[in-house]
């Protein structure tokens, strides 16, 4: 039954090369853990994107219940940890996954780092992944504030007045981010809201593609 | 019929306007969307024309600093709430008022006026041991790198009235 849907679709747009070009190519010996047990630390990319596809997974679902809106925003995360079925364990995998995800963007970065994978011809990939570092501090930092309890409300306090001392441009950056000159309060959460759920991960999808065409490109680097 | 010279082609042309018609549209189109999202920045700063009277009259003022405590409207964009701020005021020598933000400098405590038995007649804050003299300033070696901010003030009528904390300028 499958195949023969998948026949149908694939006889009008012809599918298979499509898939194939994504899906189907060798693993090199040396990036095999299979072989040499030590090639373990070229899985960290991908773990990288399984844990930042956990917090995509996860993220969608908590917007069913969570309000960006400081009457309620703290009530609501209460709600959904302590009287929705599974909430606790959904929050929890976004919770403890945004930490998850550092780590393993931390160990991939020292893997390609150590292994000099960043070497011509792949500059650029180094350039995007820094990048792609930065978009998922900012995940985390906006992500932080949302629960609107004591700790999230201080570490923002912290992380503005730190964006406030970037020369020139601090206060307005400052402003920019929070919304408002001088309150951390309701447009600032509005905001971090709007940026953890809609503009960070809009700049990560378009990141992460560049990463990964330019990884099929190049293919992965040879032994050490 | 026959030009030798054609410096732009027909295909040529045609890309350069799409473009060029494409790119304006496009542009355009995120005007008004950035435009809101820096409203803040450009926002010129409220007009802070209100003190608010903080119930002390001026003959109530001593030469000892004094905690005062009163509530403002906060206008959040569209929440609006009150909320409670402090001031430490006293006279200062010359008969001059003083009203001192007890926002500590170095990471944002609420220091107060002897708050340590160890040192009278200064400032203290009681997260990492920063203190201030009684005009606010700073004691060198600890931890805080500026002076308290400093409350606009106006008499009206004997009564103390109070504006916004100002940082003080660098001396
Ligand atoms: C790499 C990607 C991401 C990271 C690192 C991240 C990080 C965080 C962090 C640290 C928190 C605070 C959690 C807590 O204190 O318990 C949070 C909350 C939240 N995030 Fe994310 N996030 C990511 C992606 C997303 C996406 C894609 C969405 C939605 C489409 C999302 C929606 C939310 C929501 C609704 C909350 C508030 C609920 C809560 O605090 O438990 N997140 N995020
Ligand atoms: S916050 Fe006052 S000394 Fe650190």
């Amino acid at each position: 039954m499958l195949q023969k849907i998948y026949d149908w679709i694939d006889e009008r747009v012809d599918i298979t090369p499509l898939w194939r070009d994504i899906a189907d190519h060798e693993v090199p010996e040396h990036v095999n853990p299979a072989h040499h047990f030590s090639a373990f630390v070229y899985c960290f990319g991908g773990l990288t994107f399984f844990v930042v596809v956990i917090q995509i997974l996860s993220g969608m679902f908590l917007t069913m219940y969570y309000v960006p809106d400081i009457e309620n925003a703290w009530r609501s995360v209460y709600y959904l940890q302590t009287e929705v079925a599974h909430g606790q364990i959904v929050r929890g995998m976004h919770h403890w996954g945004a930490s998850v995800v550092v780590v393993m963007l931390l160990l991939h970065t020292m893997r390609v780092f150590f292994q000099g994978a960043y070497k011509k011809p792949r500059e650029l990939n180094w350039m995007v992944g820094v990048l792609l570092f930065f978009i998922i501090l900012g995940l985390g930092f906006t992500g932080y504030l949302l629960p609107w309890d004591n700790k999230a409300y201080f570490a923002t306090e912290v992380g503005l007045n730190i964006a406030q001392d970037v020369p020139i441009i601090g206060d307005e950056l400052k402003t920019l981010l929070s919304g408002d000159e001088e309150i951390v309060g309701a447009q600032t959460l509005a905001r971090f809201f709007a940026i953890h759920v809609f503009f960070l991960p809009a700049a990560l999808f378009a990141l992460l593609g560049v990463h990964f065409i330019l990884i099929r490109k190049q293919g992965i680097s040879g032994p050490l | 019929m026959s030009e030798d010279k054609r410096p732009v082609s027909r295909r040529q042309f045609l890309n350069y306007t799409l473009t060029g018609v494409g790119g304006f549209m496009a542009a355009g189109l995120m005007v008004s969307p950035l435009r809101m999202a820096i409203d803040p920045v450009l926002q010129k700063e409220a007009a802070d024309g209100d003190l608010t009277n903080v119930q002390l009259a001026e003959g109530d003022i001593t030469n000892e600093p004094q905690r005062i405590d009163w509530e403002i409207d906060q206008v959040d964009g569209w929440y609006e709430s009150k909320v409670s701020k402090t001031a430490w005021v006293y006279k200062d020598d010359n008969g001059d008022i003083v009203a001192l933000s007890p926002i500590c400098k170095h990471l944002g405590c609420v220091v107060s006026w002897e708050g340590s038995e160890d040192y009278p007649d200064q400032f203290y804050c009681p997260c990492h041991d920063g203190r201030y003299y009684k005009d606010g300033m700073n004691v060198p070696g600890t931890p805080p790198t500026a002076g308290l901010d400093i409350y606009e003030h106006k008499i009206k009528n004997g009564m103390l009235f109070l504006g916004k904390a100002q940082p003080r300028e660098e001396a």
